[in-house]
């Protein structure tokens, strides 16, 4: 072999060298993985329920184990809600979903993945924790926002995500359109007051932990639309005295959807998991995670075990006023409705 | 300078060689951009085309090749300072800062993402300032600027380098002898021979400009209409369950990216035509 | 090589260079400087519980072994193009060399797209798939066949031009004097372009390793299963956990300084591969 042939071997060399190691770290990691026997299931959650479903996951594996002697590593995805439905549409192998809409689980049973009639399968509408819309302002209130009107005024600078893609802020849109009509103005001002609204709107970002990052760590905007869960969230991460919590007079009841999918569970053998995790948000320890995490507990009890007060909101629910789910998003959120007709006459 | 020419009679390998080639083309890149084409093509015509011309489509198409076509235009300016500078004059460092130049191509774009947001964001190193000058960059389409005109760099200066290394500098002084100003020898003699490869330079960096998601998406604030560029356009409508709409923009960015190749060998091979 | 002598007034060279160091510190020092300093920002123990974290270290893992597939069969598949397109000259050469420079051009996310409809359960194939418990996107393979996609031009990119420009003359002679196929090519070929090749391989794994689009529309996100140290990054900084994600990120980031000293080393000696 030449001079030449033997100075191309030593990096080859070395390239063939490291891809050994990295085999035999990944024979290494497989063979761990199988050496005791059990079950994982994937949940493909929505965006804030990170650090909710990382206490549940660790609580509920604990539980399992206790009970049927298996051990369970519940996976997880998080994204914006749509995105996660599509995601399990196109064939995400998750086990369970738990998103932000009843909407996106819909569309699951449209395509077969979930049986129709889901919803009744579980107490409380397939919702074991409820929560609601509220503002997170810049400490002080400096712009005095106090309520839904107050956004929809010249100056302001609203954050909140894209209602096209993600369940939360299509639960603020809702929120700010129904506070209108609840407050008896009708149609007319409840479009002008949304559409004020997202006059005012700086960034939408994909997905409500992106609005979240963009208002309380790149200091943009004068109030973030977002979840009640989240605003605490926000609140507990940026330290207190920089931002704060305005809830408005009335709000939607959020209802945020959990659901085993079908043809997954089916396919994969791991329905009795599956089920008994959705199961256990139901149960005591699972509804005071919930309210640690400040989602409202279907059990009243759970918030006072968890140490958790929820002030009082005037509530109102998507299928009173919007007729359920799928009229909503077709009347505002489908191409060419009220949401997309705002963003094109501004 | 040799060309090969076909000799099958005494290389050989060519038929397998291509099988190969074909074969791996086909699989990998062919086959899945026509299924694009073809589920993009499962309506009519006219729905193809009114899933391309709503508002908020020709808005991210407008800002796409607009951002990515001014964000070239500076990337080629920066390409020939940088491009001079590290060919024409020695000091020191420039070596490191000659490797430097590569660290937008090297880095991954969510890396970009996330660093660029971060320094240019109102509470950032560089944002503050500027914010304090009244020029918000982050959030704006100033900021997706930003982001490409750091992608398009090396694009740009890589391109530009062998052609300023080869200029014989015999010629300037040759122009100079002849009474030409510095400025004219430059804008007559080195000007038109750089040209070429300049454009070139740039079309790459427009190229990748107008398909970037990862650098962009973190810093441009997704506002329909002001913000939202093309190839995020095709995420969210995937994510809305329109995957007619998504594949109908992603044909016509499919295209452009295609053209722009057409662009790209015509103006390679006038670079070649023009250094012979 | 001497420094050309220059022909600029040392104001306007002084100036030039001025800019230079300007735009380079501006656009590219900076944010390097950044990342390491939002990566330190809690100290050398939070950036080594990051980068530690089970989390990431699956993430490192899979990016590693995503990128061990893609890259050799990009190199393999490069070689055979450069044998076929930079020795022979046939009908349809330029649009075949076009065809493989397209990946380059084309937007990350209508690749991911792409691969999204042709395996998603809603196409035929993904349809038959699925039916065979076979996974491809939302799983590792469409991470994999993403990044094949996101790389393929890299190494027959350097090896064509370089093949062609090299002519078939020292591949004839060895002909002549006896050699076969596989001998002519390891002795003859691939000693010619080995700079070069290394170069496109340097490429194809910076890129393989950091690619992002792509990869995030076939990847599903599952934390500890199908995210790659880009995606982790993105995860983290959505968890408001902005050191932990630049931790990550710094990663990427030698990788990237990695793949640039290796790359200003041999574009050095790809040079003297042209003739």
């Amino acid at each position: 072999m030449t001079v030449q042939g033997r100075r191309l071997l030593r990096p080859a060399g070395a390239l063939a060298a490291a891809v050994a190691v990295l085999l035999a770290i990944h024979a290494a990691s497989g063979r761990a993985a199988d050496a005791p026997p059990s079950v994982e299931i994937l949940n493909a959650s929505y965006d804030p329920t990170r650090e909710l479903y990382r206490d549940v996951n660790a609580a509920f594996t604990k539980a399992y184990r206790e009970r049927t002697g298996t051990s369970v590593t519940v996976r997880m995805s998080h994204g914006g809600s749509g995105k996660q439905a599509r995601a399990v549409l196109d064939g995400l192998q998750a086990d369970v979903v738990t998103l932000a809409l009843a909407y996106d689980v819909d569309v699951l049973a449209d395509r077969g993945l979930v049986r129709p009639g889901w919803q009744a399968r579980l107490p409380h509408n397939s919702t074991p924790y409820t929560s609601t819309i509220v503002f997170l302002v810049r400490s002080g209130n400096p712009k005095r926002i106090l309520d839904w009107a107050d956004l929809a005024r010249p100056g302001i600078s609203v954050v909140t995500p894209n209602p096209k893609t993600s369940g939360g802020a299509r639960w603020n849109y809702l929120a700010a359109w129904g506070s209108s009509l609840t407050a008896g103005k009708g149609e007319a001002a409840a479009r002008e007051l949304v559409a004020g609204l997202f006059r005012n709107v700086a960034v939408l970002d994909t997905g409500a932990r992106g609005s979240t990052t963009t208002f309380v760590q790149r200091g943009l905007g004068d109030v973030l639309l977002a979840w009640e869960n989240e605003a605490h969230l926000a609140l507990a991460e940026s330290g207190r005295g920089r931002v704060e919590i305005v809830v408005p007079k009335s709000s939607i009841l959020a209802e945020p959807p959990v659901a085993v999918v079908d043809a997954v569970v089916d396919r994969r053998g791991t329905r009795a998991v599956a089920e008994a995790y959705l199961r256990f948000l139901y149960s005591p320890e699972g509804q005071a995670l919930a309210a640690k995490h400040h989602y409202r507990p279907r059990v009243p009890e759970a918030a006072a075990q968890a140490g958790r007060t929820f002030p009082a909101v005037a509530t109102f629910t998507v299928d009173r006023l919007f007729g359920g789910w799928r009229a909503a998003q077709k009347k505002h959120f489908d191409d060419g409705g009220v949401f997309d007709s705002l963003f094109v006459n501004r | 300078m040799r060309t090969a020419r076909v000799t099958p009679s005494l290389l050989p390998g060519f038929g397998p060689a291509l099988g190969v080639t074909l074969l791996g083309l086909s699989l990998v890149v062919l086959a899945p951009l026509a299924t694009l084409l073809a589920t993009s093509l499962r309506g009519s015509p006219a729905e193809f085309l009114a899933a391309v011309t709503t508002p908020r489509v020709l808005a991210a198409l407008k800002l796409s090749f607009l951002l990515s076509l001014g964000a070239a235009a500076v990337s080629a300016l920066l390409g020939l300072l940088l491009g001079w500078v590290l060919v024409r004059y020695r000091f020191p460092g420039r070596r490191v800062l000659d490797a430097l130049i590569d660290l937008p191509f090297a880095l991954p774009t969510a890396v970009a993402g996330i660093t660029l947001t971060t320094l240019y964001a109102p509470n950032g190193w560089l944002g503050k300032p500027l914010a304090a000058l009244g020029v918000p960059v982050a959030f704006t389409p100033l900021g997706i600027g930003v982001a490409l005109v750091f992608l398009g760099i090396p694009f740009t200066v890589r391109t530009l380098q062998p052609v300023l290394a080869s200029l014989d500098p015999e010629v300037e002084d040759a122009a100079a002898s002849l009474g030409a100003t510095r400025v004219e020898t430059v804008r007559r003699v080195l000007f038109p021979e750089v040209l070429p490869s300049l454009l070139t330079g740039a079309t790459l960096a427009f190229a990748r400009g107008l398909g970037e998601y990862g650098s962009v998406v973190f810093i441009s604030g997704n506002m329909p209409m002001k913000t939202e560029i093309a190839p995020l356009l095709v995420m969210t409508k995937l994510e809305q369950y329109d995957v007619a709409g998504a594949t109908a923009l992603a044909v016509v960015l499919l295209v452009s990216s295609f053209l722009l190749l057409l662009v790209l060998n015509r103006l390679e091979a006038w670079a070649e035509g023009r250094r012979r | 090589m001497s420094a050309p002598r220059s022909r600029e007034p040392r104001a306007v060279r002084l100036v030039l260079i001025g800019l230079a160091l300007a735009a380079i510190g501006l656009f590219l020092l900076v944010p390097l400087a950044a990342v390491f300093v939002e990566a330190f920002r809690h100290g050398t123990g939070a950036w080594l519980a990051a980068v530690s974290d089970p989390d990431a270290r699956h993430a490192v893992k899979l990016t590693l072994l995503v990128a061990a597939i893609a890259v050799p069969v990009n190199a393999a598949f490069g070689l055979a193009a450069g044998w076929a397109l930079g020795k022979f000259r046939f009908p349809g050469r330029n649009l075949v060399l076009t065809l493989i420079d397209l990946p380059f051009a084309v937007s990350p996310i209508v690749a991911g797209l792409v691969f999204v409809l042709v395996f998603g359960r809603s196409s035929l194939l993904g349809g038959w798939l699925a039916g065979h418990g076979i996974e491809v996107v939302f799983a590792v393979p469409g991470i994999v066949l993403a990044t094949v996609f996101v790389t393929f031009p890299f190494v027959a990119r350097e090896l064509v031009p370089l093949m062609q420009s090299q002519g078939t003359d020292e591949e004839e002679a060895a002909r002549v004097l006896g050699a076969g196929f596989f001998k002519t090519f390891l002795r003859v070929t691939l000693p010619n372009v080995k700079w070069a090749l290394l170069y496109g391989i340097v490429l194809c794994t910076a890129r393989a390793v950091g690619e992002f689009g792509a990869v995030s529309v076939v990847s599903g996100h599952v934390r500890g299963a199908t995210n790659t140290l880009p995606l982790h990054v993105e995860t983290l900084y959505n968890e408001y956990a902005t050191q932990g994600a630049f931790a990550a990120a710094s990663l990427l980031t030698l990788v990237a300084l990695a793949a640039m000293l290796a790359k200003a080393f041999l574009s050095r000696h790809a040079g003297e591969e042209a003739p």
